[in-house]
């Protein structure tokens, strides 16, 4: 019985084998090759004229899980208080936008911002002075939060939709009024959401080139960016490789550190 | 023991128009320990909620010590909750779950331990405090439950059904805690139960509730011997409830003969419910004079035998020590005594007959009724 139940991972198992480990093999060989295919670890050195750009793109990450938690966290609440047809509804809206390409949204958004764009023809034909909206960090951050919200809303949604009602009225019960449910249960008891909801923003976030690269500017390239044009460009495959190693290492011990916050490890999406 | 705690007047609630609790009126003393017994749907989960402050009735209003608390919202009633599986906190440990209510009245820390231990003491989980929740089994998850409503010194504890998710054995053991503890902390307990036994055994006062009503309120003993009708008289243990006419005071008459009874105070020839208990009929081999009836049925339950018996047509349950055979014909004997008389109500004739002995009565006895009652 248990061979025959194992026997159904086989297509997943090869589908990893085949487009996760070997991959991340010749990933990890090419991080510590030269051009002459001989191990060297200088290319591994040459990251460090880019520590700034890694630093940017983690902060600029973890400012977009940020806002997207705070955002998403009062939507998911709602949302989960709502009667069961009324939140499908609601569950549709957040998911509809993705639906559409994620290049799309971010084009769109794009001509939302440009100097010439919808927003300051808006402004201009309001007799308003035009702003500058664009090519800035700020903007990286709004096309983040935009195109990932729907992955923090939804698990976020999942935990809170699960929450026993018992539970709120136990300690209400126990002397707690309506903040302190919130603080005391609610929030304590969301956690793997939280926990879930950041990781699925901040991983996607950190390594992302094509928002940055339309909505930031020069000065505001992230290291997705660093990483496509290393490939692209610059046709230094083994300094691409051993960064997006780097960075696969950070985002693994961040996500390590936050599930040290779950305790026991409550959070099934890692 | 007399000071009143809790008073209900008036008490009516209805869900989406449907009408759950008709008008009731609840006296609860300090000290005391009160059950609501009734089928699921009767209510008794509804008045406990009322009380708990879960629920604000349509109409009615609930007293604590002479103050009206309608609007009071539940974290500001001294007023603490054992819910229905318990609803402990899933995210906290033995010790943080006990330790919930008195975190929330910022209680030094010293007292908060120390109160916890003693409590845990009580409750016989000393060592279990850093266990994580669901590592408990269902006895110890109960009594983390009772500790953690416990700890916070209530006037009141509510208990909705505590011992539902419990084995019979578990449960035994529990009810004889329970009422320890409410003997030893001299706490007011208000129990909800639809297991007639556990009211019995436990309550100072017994409240039986059906659609909506009380039907009665008492000791276990009046509630017994003395139903007020036939709906009482049949939940409360197993009843023959037989038409009868009260010929005068101390003289009723049924199945064609007249018996010497204790009840008066009824009209002449007044038509009743008369309530014979199973254990109170003596059968034996049958001699003119007595009521004539033929064995059916024969169950061998351990200390007795449960007896089936025909007369005309009617099904009498009997339960005695003595044998008879099957399919003999028998003669009742019944003590004045164990004569009880009823006001005719609208349960008359609902119940009291065991004709459908093989399906009804064994689904009463044999299956546990669904301990889920109406949540709104």
């Amino acid at each position: 019985m248990k061979n025959k139940a194992k026997l159904l991972a086989t297509p997943y198992l090869v589908w990893m084998v085949i487009f996760i480990v070997v991959p991340l093999g010749v990933v990890v060989y090419f991080a510590f090759t030269g051009d002459d295919g001989k191990f060297t670890l200088s290319n591994l050195g040459e990251i460090t004229t880019y520590l700034p750009t890694f630093f940017d793109s983690l902060s600029l990450a973890a400012v977009s899980a940020f806002i997207c938690l705070l955002i998403g966290y009062p939507t998911a609440y709602v949302i989960a208080k709502a009667p069961a047809n009324r939140q499908r509804f609601l569950i549709m809206l957040i998911m509809l936008p993705m639906c559409m390409s994620f290049l799309l949204r971010t084009l769109a958004l794009v001509a939302m911002l440009e100097d010439q764009g919808i927003i300051n023809n808006l402004l201009w034909s309001l007799g308003l002075n035009r702003v500058s909206l664009i090519r800035r960090p700020s903007a990286v951050i709004l096309g983040m939060v935009y195109n990932y919200l729907p992955y923090m809303i939804m698990p976020l949604h999942s935990v809170l939709v699960k929450m026993d009602s018992r539970l709120i009225e136990a300690s209400q019960d126990l002397g707690c009024n309506g903040f302190k449910v919130f603080s005391k249960v609610i929030l304590p008891m969301s956690v793997p959401g939280i926990i879930s909801g950041v990781t699925m923003v901040f991983v996607p976030a950190v390594s992302t080139f094509y928002i940055s690269k339309k909505l930031g500017g020069t000065s505001t390239a992230m290291i997705g960016d660093i990483i496509e044009s290393q490939f692209k460009t610059s046709y230094n495959l083994n300094v691409g490789a051993a960064m997006s190693l780097v960075l696969m290492v950070i985002v693994l011990i961040c996500m390590g550190i936050m599930n040290k916050f779950t305790g026991d490890g409550e959070v099934d999406l890692l | 023991m007399s000071k009143e705690l809790i008073r209900l007047t008036g008490i009516s609630m209805e869900y989406d128009g449907e009408a759950v609790l008709h008008s009731i009126d609840l006296d609860i003393n300090d000290g005391e320990f009160v059950t609501l017994l009734g089928p699921s749907g009767c209510g008794k989960t509804t008045t406990l909620r009322i009380i708990g402050g879960f629920e604000t009735p349509v109409s009615g209003d609930v007293y604590f010590e002479g103050k009206r608390i309608n609007d009071l919202p539940p974290h500001k009633r001294k007023v603490n909750t054992i819910f229905q599986k318990y609803a402990l906190f899933p995210h906290l440990n033995v010790f943080e779950n006990v330790a919930f209510g008195l975190r929330i009245q910022k209680l030094p820390e010293a007292e908060i331990r120390q109160r916890i231990f003693d409590m845990l003491e009580l409750v016989n989980l000393r060592g279990y405090e850093r266990r994580n929740i669901n590592a408990l089994s269902g006895g110890q998850q109960q009594r983390v439950a009772i500790a953690r409503a416990l700890v916070c010194r209530p006037r009141l504890l509510l208990l909705d059904e505590p011992l539902g998710a419990l084995d019979l054995r578990l449960r035994k053991d529990m009810q004889v805690e329970l009422k320890r503890l409410q003997q030893q902390l001299g706490i007011t307990f208000l129990y909800v139960t639809h297991d007639q036994e556990e009211a019995l055994s436990m309550s100072d006062r017994v409240v039986v509730m059906d659609k909506g009503l009380i039907q009665q309120i008492g000791t276990p003993e009046d509630i017994y011997n003395e139903p007020r009708n036939a709906f009482v008289a049949d939940f409360i243990g197993e009843s023959n409830i037989i038409d009868g006419v009260m010929l005068r005071d101390r003289l009723v008459e049924f199945c064609g003969r007249k018996f010497d009874c204790l009840d008066s105070g009824f009209g002449a020839n007044e038509p009743v419910d008369v309530v014979i208990r199973p254990e109170d009929i003596d059968i034996i081999p049958y001699r003119p004079g007595l009521i004539k009836g033929t064995v059916s049925n024969i169950t061998f339950k351990g200390v007795h035998y449960e007896f089936i018996v025909d007369v005309d047509g009617f099904k009498w349950l009997v339960q005695s020590t003595d044998y008879q055979e099957l399919g003999s014909t028998v003669g009742f004997v019944i003590e004045s005594d164990a004569i009880h008389i009823m006001k005719k109500s609208e349960y008359s004739g609902v119940f009291g007959d065991y004709s459908s002995f093989s399906q009804e009565y064994d689904e009463d006895t044999a299956a546990p009724e669904d301990s889920d009652e109406e949540q709104g």
